[in-house]
């Protein structure tokens, strides 16, 4: 490994796209109150996205680092951004038209989406604890503003203001944490703990234990691991639908990012860790589905179904190693791919006037839009985890790397949630095909070809994925060794 | 004991004691009193270790600005304390905060055990280099070997400005209020007019 | 080190001394001064001139009953207006008003502390004293109080930020936060005494300064917190006896601690002519002060109140670009001229 600690170089090369990002975000603030070219945002957006992942590409496969060892740029980095950036890219074209339709279309919509993607690049990015911090609020503050952004809607303001407190909480345990880790370590860059780390477990044990557990509660707000995840459903719910997909999708990527540059590779040595992991994990998969199958509303049950889904990854992360972790950042991407089109299949049945996504609503789907009920389906059948869909085989991965670590019982726990969870998706595809709705109810679905291209690109992810995960699974090692 | 310990003695026993009586106090107006007692102690912790810098920047920020804002917001509420804010919760939400404090409980008294039982000790006041904590020091220091927390900084007060006006700015035409929810499921259906 | 102690309390004292009684005749020089200036004669019954009259209304103000109304917060009621008049005098611990000197056999120096961030120490001690016309006005439990205090808490937070930019170019040219040291840089031995006065490097800077200054300390034409037509007497309403002159004295040390500063920071402080090298530094330095309350005293004879909602806009929209704009300008000038 190259010695990273004395880089002090400020080199601007390694934040090429993470700059793309900002630059456009800028352009769309300046041009924001100029009337016509204010409606160009949305394209400006794209624009700043496709720029920042031609620039990540480029990145691939040339590790670097910079700023005082800041800053990695390795293939995990990478990996990482590029997610992030298809991540905002398939929400914006969700959000384009729903925005619209809701009358709350304005241009900082897609400034506030490239800063908040921005600082995931930054926090996926980076081998400080101060950095990390810098780019976590980067992502937080423009979602807190995004949940909150249909200032018309008293859900959607309840859902910004709880957001912004539990972040505000989750924040101050971080920061607490990453105190006590500075003051046992004397140092917040990871790589330097990495090689102090048996003088500083030594001699400061307590704090170093203190610290680690408190910054362990800050990302479980985050990823929404089950003792932290009570803002979920009531966040998930009141924003904006295609903020939902992406509250469901890229922070909690992000989140999982940094945790395993902290928790795997920063603090593998702490033998609790893989305990309180366990326990984590158990309690995300479990408590997510069972709630979930009470839920009334499809986007509280998504969201109880998304903290499920992070309690999957968890269980990655538990049995740690270089095969289970890259299966982590698999499920990530394929996680990625069907829910963001199951969320944005529930966007579009949302623009019609009146609804508020209730299953109710779903009735009679399969007569009105039969091609849409399908994809719907699909989405259904990728999230419970059958077969051919790249949802199986996510969970397979997993499942099996687990049980080949020895960790049996964590998989046969995680097999029977995913079990439970069938129930509730299957309901979906339930409602939309066998229950009736009385005629003229709601209006016909009108696809737009923004919604069709992420509908078409998250269908053919995830059959394509699934017959042929090879490529993306090798593409996830090559992430997961760049630091271990 | 030398002066300096008597003083850093007394501003941490300040600070503390200010840190816990605005967490406890009911009247929002006396918390933030205690808060702005508290940085001041932090503050003169802050120059006894030769950070001057940030000594004084931590008063006319926070205690000068942010807290001043503080009493802004809770003069214009008019909040006088008497508020029921102990609204009681479900029961599982109760047994969590009691499971939470014994936790947190637990943790203080392993981190003071391991206090009185150190295993390394450094003065508290060690002094460092003659400059250090300084105006001109500090700011070489942020604009190169921190220059990228520092950049990243900026970029998060501008996002957290922008997210502010966002929020808050009255678009042209915009005379419509929130909307009750209540009304709209009530068939009232509002939305797509709005704005 | 017994007379390092010794020589900084005789100044603490000596200069605590000077500026409450400087206080008490500013009193004197802003009646006086707006008397003539509406035509009027002002004070002039008691002593040569009125001179006595701040011992009058000293005086009068100490035999006053100290009424407290019963629906005020008691604790907060009464640190009021200790904490508008502590933090102003606290101002003048690192204002160099002279050269090093000695007298009796005694060394002083020309200032009580010489902090190395004089600069931010004033601004950390003056962004301290809204809390007393804050605490002020909502603890009063008058409508007139409260509206006067939520006043002055957004004049200041809307004011404070143009205030300490416009010196930023001044602290950017200079190089240093210490007072003494910017004192020195201005001095010149040419008999264009003034040369090297920031005032000529930095003249946008100094207006800003005045501007945001007279908005800080509560002055016409932003003296909208204790706007006596609108709100009776804003904050100090419900405030009588030694609490008012508390505040009182608080305004006036506050004036004179703008006037010092702007002394110090733009005019060369305590530098005078060379060729009248026999008068003490002191002087000169008294002289600039003084001209500078006489300024404000003349603006209140000529400017009328802003509304709120001008103050407002002229805070953000005309003076915080405008002192960016400056701080970036010098800053860059500055570098181009190495």
């Amino acid at each position: 490994m190259t010695d990273y600690v004395s880089a002090l170089s400020i080199d601007i090369s390694l934040l090429y796209p993470e700059i793309a990002l900002l630059v456009a975000a800028s352009v769309i603030l300046v041009t924001a109150f100029l009337g016509r070219i204010a409606r160009l945002a949305p394209a400006l957006a794209v624009i700043g996205f496709a720029v920042s992942f031609l620039l990540s590409i480029e990145q691939w496969g040339n590790p670097k680092a910079g700023f005082g060892g800041m800053v990695t740029c390795d293939d995990f980095g990478v990996m990482f951004k590029m997610l992030f950036v298809i991540v905002s890219l398939l929400t914006l074209f969700i959000a384009c038209r729903y925005f619209k339709v809701k009358g709350i279309d304005r241009p900082e919509f897609y400034a506030l989406l490239l800063i908040s993607t921005m600082g995931m690049m930054v926090m996926a990015n980076s081998t400080d604890l101060v950095v990390m911090f810098l780019g976590l609020e980067i992502m937080s503050v423009p979602l807190y503003v995004m949940a909150g952004f249909n200032r018309h809607s008293l859900m959607s303001n309840e859902s910004g203001i709880k957001y912004f407190i539990m972040g505000a909480f989750a924040s101050a345990f971080l920061l607490m944490g990453i105190a006590f880790v500075f003051g046992a370590a004397e140092t917040t860059n990871l790589r330097r703990i990495v090689a102090d780390f048996n003088y500083i477990a030594t001699n400061h044990r307590v704090y170093l234990y203190a610290g680690v557990g408190l910054v362990l509660i800050g990302f479980g707000f985050k990823i929404a691991a089950v003792p932290f995840h009570t803002w979920v459903p009531d966040v998930y719910e009141g924003a904006p639908t295609p903020v939902t997909a992406f509250f469901s999708v890229g922070p909690k990527a992000a989140g999982f990012a940094v945790m395993l540059r902290v928790f795997i590779f920063g603090f593998a040595d702490i033998g609790l860790l893989t305990g309180a992991f366990w326990i984590l994990a158990v309690l995300t998969m479990t408590v997510g589905n069972i709630l979930a199958l009470r839920q009334e509303n499809v986007k509280r049950m998504l969201a109880y179904s998304s903290i499920s889904h992070a309690g999957y990854i968890l269980v990655a992360l538990t049995v740690g190693g270089a095969d289970s972790l890259s299966t982590a950042i698999f499920y990530l991407v394929a996680y990625t791919m069907f829910n963001l089109g199951g969320f944005a299949v529930v966007t579009l049945l949302e623009t019609r006037a009146g609804c508020k996504s209730d299953f109710m609503e779903l009735s009679g789907l399969a007569k009105t839009n039969p091609y849409l009920s399908a994809l719907l389906a699909l989405f259904m059948f990728a999230l419970a985890g059958f077969p051919p869909t790249v949802g199986f085989v996510g969970k397979f991965y997993i499942f099996s790397a687990a049980v080949k670590a020895g960790f049996v019982p964590l998989a046969v726990i995680g097999v029977l949630n995913s079990f439970v969870s069938v129930y509730y998706y299957l309901r979906v595809i339930k409602t939309s095909y066998f229950d009736q709705l009385e005629e003229g109810r709601f209006a016909s679905v009108t696809v737009t070809p923004s919604i069709l291209f992420v509908l078409v690109i998250t269908a053919v992810g995830t059959l394509g994925l699934g017959f042929f995960p090879q490529r993306l699974l090798e593409m996830s090692q090559a992430a997961v060794f760049a630091f271990l | 004991m030398s002066i300096d310990t008597v003083i850093f003695f007394i501003s941490a026993v300040v600070a503390v004691f200010g840190a816990t009586m605005m967490i406890t106090q009911r009247n929002p107006v006396a918390s933030v009193l205690y808060f702005i007692v508290s940085l001041l102690a932090q503050a003169v912790c802050y120059v006894q270790l030769g950070a001057l810098f940030v000594g004084a920047m931590l008063v006319i920020v926070y205690a000068g600005a942010i807290m001043v804002l503080f009493l802004f917001v809770i003069m214009l509420l008019n909040l006088r304390g008497t508020e029921d804010l102990g609204a009681s919760t479900g029961r599982v939400s109760r047994f969590t905060k009691y499971l939470v404090s014994i936790l947190l409980i637990a943790e203080l008294v392993f981190v003071i055990k391991s206090v009185f039982i150190p295993a390394t000790t450094t003065g508290i006041m060690s002094m460092p280099a003659d400059e250090f904590g300084n105006v001109a020091p500090v700011s070489k220091l942020l604009f190169t070997r921190y220059l990228y927390p520092f950049e990243l900084t900026g970029v998060l007060l501008l996002v957290a400005i922008v997210g502010a006006v966002v929020l808050a700015k009255i678009d042209r035409g915009d005379k419509k209020r929130v909307t009750d929810e209540l009304e709209e499921s009530a068939g009232q259906a509002t939305d797509g007019t709005a704005g | 080190m017994f007379e390092v102690i010794l020589t900084s309390s005789i100044q603490v004292v000596v200069v605590i001394v000077v500026v409450l009684t400087g206080c008490a005749w500013a009193t004197w020089l802003e009646r006086k001064v707006l008397g003539h200036m509406q035509q009027r004669i002002g004070p002039s019954y008691t002593g040569p001139y009125g001179l006595l009259q701040p011992v009058a209304d000293g005086l009068k103000l100490i035999f006053k009953e100290d009424i407290v109304p019963d629906s005020v917060e008691r604790l907060t009621y009464t640190l009021g207006p200790m904490l508008s008049f502590v933090p102003a005098l606290l101002t003048f611990a690192v204002i160099p008003y002279s050269r090093d000197f000695s007298l009796f056999g005694l060394e002083f120096k020309g200032v009580i502390s010489d902090l190395n961030i004089g600069i931010l120490w004033i601004f950390a001690v003056t962004s301290l004293g809204v809390y007393g016309l804050v605490l002020a006005g909502w603890s009063s439990g008058s409508k007139y109080s409260l509206l006067g205090g939520i006043r002055s808490s957004a004049q200041m937070i809307s004011y404070e930020v143009s205030y300490g930019l416009s010196i930023v170019g001044v602290i950017v040219i200079a190089g240093t936060l210490s007072m003494t040291e910017l004192v020195a840089k201005q001095a010149s031995d040419s008999i264009w005494f003034f040369e090297n006065w920031y005032l000529w490097r930095n003249p946008i800077g100094f207006l800003l300064y005045l501007t945001c200054a007279i908005a800080e300390t509560n002055r016409t034409p932003f003296d909208l917190p204790e706007a006596e037509s609108e709100l009776v007497a804003g904050y100090h309403t419900e405030y009588s006896s030694m609490r008012f002159a508390l505040f009182f004295i608080g305004e006036y040390a506050n004036m004179l601690a703008v006037a010092c500063v702007a002394t110090t920071l733009f005019f060369g402080g305590w530098n005078g002519p060379a060729f009248l090298s026999f008068v003490p530094p002191v002087i000169w330095f008294l002289i600039k002060v003084f001209v500078f309350m006489f300024c404000y005293v003349w603006l209140r004879a000529t400017f009328p109140r802003f509304r709120y909602d001008q103050l407002m806009r002229f805070g953000w929209l005309v003076l915080l670009p405008l002192a960016i704009l400056n701080a970036m300008v010098t800053g860059l000038v500055v570098l181009w001229l190495g």
